[in-house]
């Protein structure tokens, strides 16, 4: 398998997908002749013309509107919103258009409606280009929240993403674009709702999304040489959430940590975690614990100590192990 | 034009009228839930713009757009059973009032949000250049509309991809409770659109023939490919913002004297100058109307209210 970066997956993605069916387009702020404010784009107004690959102004109720009403139509648009946080500009047609025109108007619609977008911090962007937004998004009925971690993920998902008939809030991280990672020279997709075991493991469950799977994997990697083993579980997805995968890993080891760069205040970790105590809570050995960002906004600086990193999932880990 | 079709579009304010009548008692008796917005005193400008459209053209409309969606030709009877709530509505009762859409129709979306369906009416105006068809787009919002920035987005991405479509203010000079003094400046909003490159007229929109020729105008520049209008049509609000409204806020004198302007009295009368109605004609269309309103009221009060078995349906595809 050959090496791809995060970004470059992307693209591969999107041009797949555009050469496979017509009615795919690109929509957004300087996605044709720049190719993208990270490059995800670059190539594609050359190569499909600019019919199909359509800059916009900064618009983004515009951008988000057009890719709806197009949709109902069967054309399916990818949108890109340049950061998650202006993702805040178009909030009504994200919300009360996109994620319910299916349900609201009797399903006489569907909605295949991507909008991608970066989330987080680490490239000292600052409190309005570094959020991770995504628990709002997962709690508005309607749409699908993906959120992949490493290249291979990324591809197989965007390109299930665009197939997919119903909205998809599909969240990339910024701080991933350059990493590199195997991805098949092929054509594969891969499930919307299916979380992916990173790393199996009997003694505690980590369960994470996105930057923080790698964070989650240093963690496991360092406990790993004090005879600890930790099974990682990426969500890949947060809704449809895969209960199951985590359920099942919770019945195993008996402990759960979850792991965001999200405010962890009201983030998917409450969510998961209530679900756990719901259902499974005779299964636990110890209390659930919740690695996230404080209850401020991104600083530009000291960004560092804001940012969840391997450091506050191993406290997390020991804790619950020393219940 | 042709005789039957001004008497079609007398018979569509007409329908239009009674049945928001209807609508009014039923609500005040309580048989409809939630809340409704008529548009009695209005009806000339749904019926003059979706006089020159084709069925397979499309329309957005707005929270006070039952009449844009009739005019836009859809069946009265699943109307009617979708502002009562039932599974028999367009969108199995899950809409209302507020939320009808009709897609056989090009009922795209009514829209409870104001401004919110501008933006979306610029997607299947896009599909039509897309596809390379002519079908266009017409999208309907109100005076208070103009000051949402989705109508600003809107109207400079519209012109600036040449996109098939007529933007239709209907101004009936109240935005909710505040009147239009009170949130613009302009008189004429019809001259925003000079700002973003694209024809503006106003006109009035109590009569419906004028209402007809200025969106003949648009329409068939749109659907040359020639690109999107901004027409205003200045109507008047006989009503509240929504059934039920007392109005307060409005001068009592204004709430009497806007009833001046009746759209369809002063087409009634154009047509029994041109000869082309007489007042026996008139009670045959009266009574044709009620006949057909009493069916689709009896048809909606049949229909079951939903349960709970649809509940968790139609989320996702």
């Amino acid at each position: 398998m050959k090496e791809v970066r995060y970004i470059r997956a992307i693209t591969d993605a999107l041009r797949e997908e555009m050469a496979r069916d017509e009615s795919v387009f690109i929509i957004g702020e300087d996605v044709g002749q720049p190719g993208g404010s990270f490059s995800a784009t670059r190539g594609l107004q050359e190569e499909f013309g600019p019919k199909r690959v359509k800059d916009t102004p900064i618009s983004e109720s515009a951008i988000v509107g057009l890719a709806i009403g197009a949709a109902t139509q069967g054309l399916r648009p990818v949108a890109e919103i340049m950061f998650m946080d202006f993702l805040t500009v178009c909030m009504d047609q994200m919300v009360n258009q996109l994620a319910k025109a299916r349900y609201m108007f009797g399903g006489q619609y569907k909605l295949p409606v991507v909008i991608r977008t970066p989330c987080g911090g680490g490239l000292h962007a600052g409190p309005q280009h570094s959020q991770c937004l995504e628990a709002w998004f997962a709690h508005v009925p309607g749409l699908k929240v993906v959120m992949p971690a490493t290249p291979y993920d990324v591809k197989g998902l965007l390109k299930s993403a665009i197939r997919d008939d119903n909205p998809v809030l599909f969240v990339e991280n910024k701080a991933l674009y350059g990493l590199k990672g195997e991805v098949p020279e092929g054509e594969y997709l891969l499930p919307i709702g299916q979380a992916d075991i990173k790393r199996p493991g009997r003694d505690v469950t980590v369960v994470a999304t996105s930057r923080m799977v790698h964070q989650s994997l240093e963690a496991a990697q360092t406990l790993a040489k004090e005879g600890l083993e930790v099974e990682l579980i990426d969500l890949r997805t947060i809704t449809p959430l895969d209960k199951e995968a985590i359920f099942k890993s919770v019945e195993k080891t008996a402990r759960l940590v979850i792991a965001h760069e999200a405010v962890k205040a009201f983030g998917i970790g409450a969510e998961i975690s209530a679900l756990v105590a719901e259902e499974m809570i005779d299964c636990l050995d110890a209390p659930i614990m919740r690695v996230g960002a404080p209850y401020v906004p991104v600083p530009f600086n000291p960004e560092a100590l804001y940012l969840p990193n391997a450091q506050d999932v191993i406290n997390a880990i020991k804790k619950a192990l020393e219940y | 034009m042709k005789k039957d079709e001004l008497i079609r579009m007398y018979s569509m304010m007409l329908k239009i009228r009674r049945l928001e009548e209807r609508l009014l008692e039923l609500f005040a008796q309580g048989k409809i839930p939630g809340f409704i917005h008529v548009s009695i005193g209005q009806e000339a400008v749904p019926v003059g713009v979706c006089s020159v459209l084709r069925q397979d053209d499309y329309i957005s409309n707005t929270h006070r757009g039952h009449g844009q969606a009739l005019a836009k030709g859809v069946d009265l009877r699943r109307f009617v059973a979708e502002i009562y709530g039932r599974v028999d509505g367009f969108c199995k009762g899950k809409a209302g009032s507020m939320h009808i859409a009709c897609k056989e129709m090009g009922v795209i979306g009514s829209n409870g949000v104001v401004g919110g369906g501008i933006p979306v009416s610029l997607g299947t105006a896009f599909a039509s250049t897309y596809r390379g068809n002519d079908r266009i787009t017409v999208c309907f919002f109100g005076d208070g509309a103009t000051n949402e920035g989705t109508f600003h987005e809107s109207l400079n991405l519209a012109a600036l991809w040449n996109l098939p479509i007529v933007f239709c203010c209907e101004n009936n000079q109240w935005a909710e409770f505040t009147p239009q003094k009170v949130h613009t400046k302009l008189e004429n909003l019809s001259i925003r659109a000079e700002a973003y490159g694209m024809p503006g007229v106003t006109v009035d929109g109590d009569d419906v023939l004028k209402v007809r020729e200025a969106a003949e105008k648009a329409v068939s520049r749109a659907r040359k490919g020639e690109g999107p209008t901004l027409l205003e049509c200045k109507t008047h609000r006989w009503f509240g913002h929504f059934a039920g409204d007392a109005q307060k806020y409005r001068d009592p004198r204004e709430i009497e004297e806007v009833r001046n302007f009746d759209p369809i009295l002063k087409f009634q009368n154009l047509l029994f100058e041109m000869k082309v109605l007489k007042p026996e004609r008139v009670k045959e269309i009266e009574c044709q109307i009620k006949s057909e309103i009493d069916e689709a009221l009896a048809f909606a009060e049949k229909s079951p209210v939903p349960g709970r078995e649809g509940l968790l349906e139609d989320v996702f595809a």
